[in-house]
């Protein structure tokens, strides 16, 4: 049996597909954030508090519906990609014509608030969410115990995400979608609803963080700090994939996710800091991002 | 009638005069964290705790009692600056609970340094009456070699002489892994491997999957708060109790096996040195408490209770509050209080009381929302802390 700078090599590659699975959250919530950017030119700082209000909104139904996980993951997206919805036309809409910081201290404002009130109704220890029966349970690899909650993790994230890539790149509406950024005048005067399609593509993202959300309650503690605690390394993310990108948004999270999870086996200490330290050297090697495009 | 209320008003200052000049002011400062990952076991919770302590004392005694708070962010450098800020220019007397062990250690010696009187309870490290023991402070609640001692031993005792720990990078991690594993050590255990991850941390599972191949028969949680919880919750999804291996709570408060929720928390051992449901006495405060705040107390806010309690009796014992006096008054007088019964406080400031042994009950065997712990052994006071002597504190002679 060969070593691998002294880790057998099974454990690496149980640790490979543990970065992957964290890399699966990295990758959805920095797609919202590049689409949401990318599109609105917004920096949403509302993020982690939408996520976080995904996996909330979860328990509440569960606890004071009854509709269990499954209803979940399809209504809770609709109703907090709903509230994203109220706020852009609301709040942030007022702030296209200024700096990109308004957008960013606004919704760092708001991601305050929202933390700050379910911090005050439901503490911050957090809540009990169960897993779904029906995933319970995992497969044994050989080389690692696979649970199939993670496993549906990664297939799902896959999907939603190269779906909305495919949505977004490849179809007529996010056709629409890229030239209304490109010029918006223009593309009202053929007869298209911009102030709406850019509404909508702000729900959208913000449904892609409530979706995560409901994805991460039966694993991660659900509690008001669950999106402040993920949201600085999804901004990493996305400034090392390149704003806005999205493309560089989805590699980046699950690449991220992997290198992660290496230096969690060889230097766990440095495990919290390693995306940063490659941040700087993005930034410091290519600005614009890897797959960003230099303005 | 400017003349009358001229008057009146200097009768007023007089009277006010007067009231001061019979009374002792106090002021006790409540400083732990009021919004981060321990806002739950100490936070708003503890200043309730600490306003009973002030209204059961009584305002007949001639003690006026202030509280006041601040949330240090579980930041060092923050707690330091409101410490100071406190002591220097806001007539701050006393600082109470302070949970974090890093920032405890450092209002420790801000404290000694302003000769004023430190009373924790919410953080955990030995070190504050070992090695940095101080004539200023008294440790009410626990510490790492209670802990330890308690859920350790108990572990070791039931077969698990093989552990691998996974502690929270800084002061009080390091602390508790340290004491456990002096404890395993001494009772024949041994000490496969350590895993130190970055705090607070969200995603335990690839330390787990190292714990999982340690082989380890337990796995101890030097960590506290959300990463326990962590912890726990993907521990379950990891299939890692079902294999045989035993997870180790070092550090685990009521609230955390409420937030983890009994299905996934159940059949652990952890210890504690309060729990509401205990006897009589303890289930009366639990109700008022729950009635100010809506949630049953951490062993935290009731120490914060108790250590009050017994700081403003030593007041009244000493006739003024010069800490050199109130301190010596504090070691001095047997504590008593509803909570933690009766007790003593030892020259190194360590606050010794029984500690308990606590499992988490089945889902089927609880009857309510916070019924949470059965009570598996309670450890005789003079069993449940570190020896006087082993400590290292320069205090003890």
């Amino acid at each position: 049996m060969f070593d691998l700078l002294g880790i057998p090599p099974q454990a690496l590659f149980g640790q490979l597909l543990l970065g992957l699975i964290n890399g699966s959250f990295y990758a959805m919530l920095s797609l919202g954030l590049a689409i949401i950017f990318g599109l609105l030119n917004i920096i949403n700082f509302t993020h982690g508090a939408q996520y976080m209000m995904g996996a909330f909104v979860a328990w509440m139904l569960l606890n004071y519906l009854g509709i269990p996980y499954w209803g979940a993951l399809i209504l809770v997206p609709v109703i907090v990609g709903a509230t994203g919805v109220v706020i852009e036309r609301l709040l942030i809409s007022r702030l296209y014509h200024l700096d990109h910081l308004y957008g960013l201290l606004l919704t760092f404002g708001l991601a305050l608030i929202i933390t700050g009130l379910f911090r005050n109704q439901y503490g911050i220890s957090g809540l009990p969410y169960g897993m779904p029966s029906q995933l319970a349970g995992g497969q044994n690899l050989g080389f690692m115990f696979l649970p199939n909650y993670r496993g549906w993790v990664v297939l799902v994230s896959l999907v939603v995400c190269l779906g909305t890539w495919f949505v977004i790149e490849k179809t007529r509406l996010g056709a629409y979608l890229r030239a209304a950024t490109e010029n918006p005048t223009m593309v009202g005067a053929f007869g298209i609803n911009v102030p709406r399609l850019i509404t909508l593509t702000y729900g959208f993202g913000v449904a892609l963080a409530a979706f995560a959300g409901v994805l991460a309650a039966p694993i991660y503690a659900v509690n008001p700090n669950m999106g402040a605690d993920l949201i600085i390394v999804v901004f990493a993310v996305v400034v090392i994939g390149g704003m806005g990108s999205i493309l560089g948004s989805i590699v980046t999270g699950f690449g991220l996710g992997l290198i992660e999870g290496l230096t969690r086996v060889f230097y766990p200490e440095g495990s919290a800091v390693v995306i940063f330290v490659i941040m700087a050297i993005v930034l410091l090697v290519k600005p614009a991002g890897l797959f960003g495009r230099a303005a | 009638m400017r003349k009358t209320g001229f008057i009146l008003a200097s009768l007023a200052g007089l009277l006010m005069a007067g009231a001061a000049y019979a009374q002792t002011a106090i002021k006790i400062g409540v400083l732990n964290d009021r919004s981060g990952i321990y806002a739950d076991i100490s936070g708003e919770g503890s200043v309730v705790a600490a306003q009973m302590a002030a209204d059961d004392f009584g305002k007949d005694k001639g003690i006026a009692v202030e509280i006041v708070s601040a949330d240090h962010q579980n930041k060092p450098d923050v707690g330091s600056n409101i410490a100071r800020q406190w002591y220097d220019t806001e007539g701050v007397d006393v600082i109470a609970d302070v949970p974090t062990s890093s920032v405890a250690l450092a209002v420790n010696d801000i404290t000694k340094e302003k000769n004023k009187i430190f009373l924790v309870s919410g953080a955990a490290s030995s070190d504050l009456t070992g090695k940095a023991c101080s004539p200023n402070t008294v440790h009410w609640t626990y510490d790492t070699w209670a802990l330890a001692n308690g859920t350790g031993s108990a572990m070791v005792a039931a077969g698990g002489d093989t552990w691998f720990f996974l502690t929270a990078d800084y002061a009080f991690g390091h602390a508790l892994e340290r004491d456990t594993a002096a404890v395993v050590e001494a009772a024949g255990g041994k000490v496969l491997d350590t895993v130190r991850h970055p705090f607070p941390g969200q995603d335990f599972s690839s330390f787990l999957l190292q714990a999982q191949g340690s082989g380890a028969k337990v796995i101890g949680l030097a960590n506290a708060g959300g990463d326990t919880i962590n912890a726990i919750k993907q521990a379950s999804e990891f299939g890692i109790t079902q294999g045989g291996q035993s997870l180790a709570g070092l550090l685990m408060f009521v609230n955390d096996v409420h937030a983890l929720g009994l299905d996934v928390a159940q059949g652990l051992v952890l210890t504690e040195s309060f729990y509401w449901d205990l006897n009589d006495q303890t289930r009366a405060w639990s109700a008022k408490f729950e009635d100010k705040t809506g949630k049953k107390p951490s062993m935290i806010q009731a120490g914060v209770y108790a250590a009050v309690l017994h700081y403003l009796k030593a007041v009244e014992a000493a006739g003024g509050k010069d800490p050199a006096a109130v301190m010596a008054k504090m070691k001095e007088m047997p504590t008593d209080d509803p909570l933690f019964g009766k007790g003593v406080v030892r020259a190194d400031g360590r606050k010794v009381h029984e500690m308990y042994l606590f499992r988490v009950k089945k889902p089927d065997q609880s009857k309510g929302e916070w019924d949470l712990y059965e009570t598996v052994a309670t450890i005789p006071a003079d069993k449940a802390f570190r020896p006087l002597t082993d400590g290292g504190c320069p205090l003890v002679k």
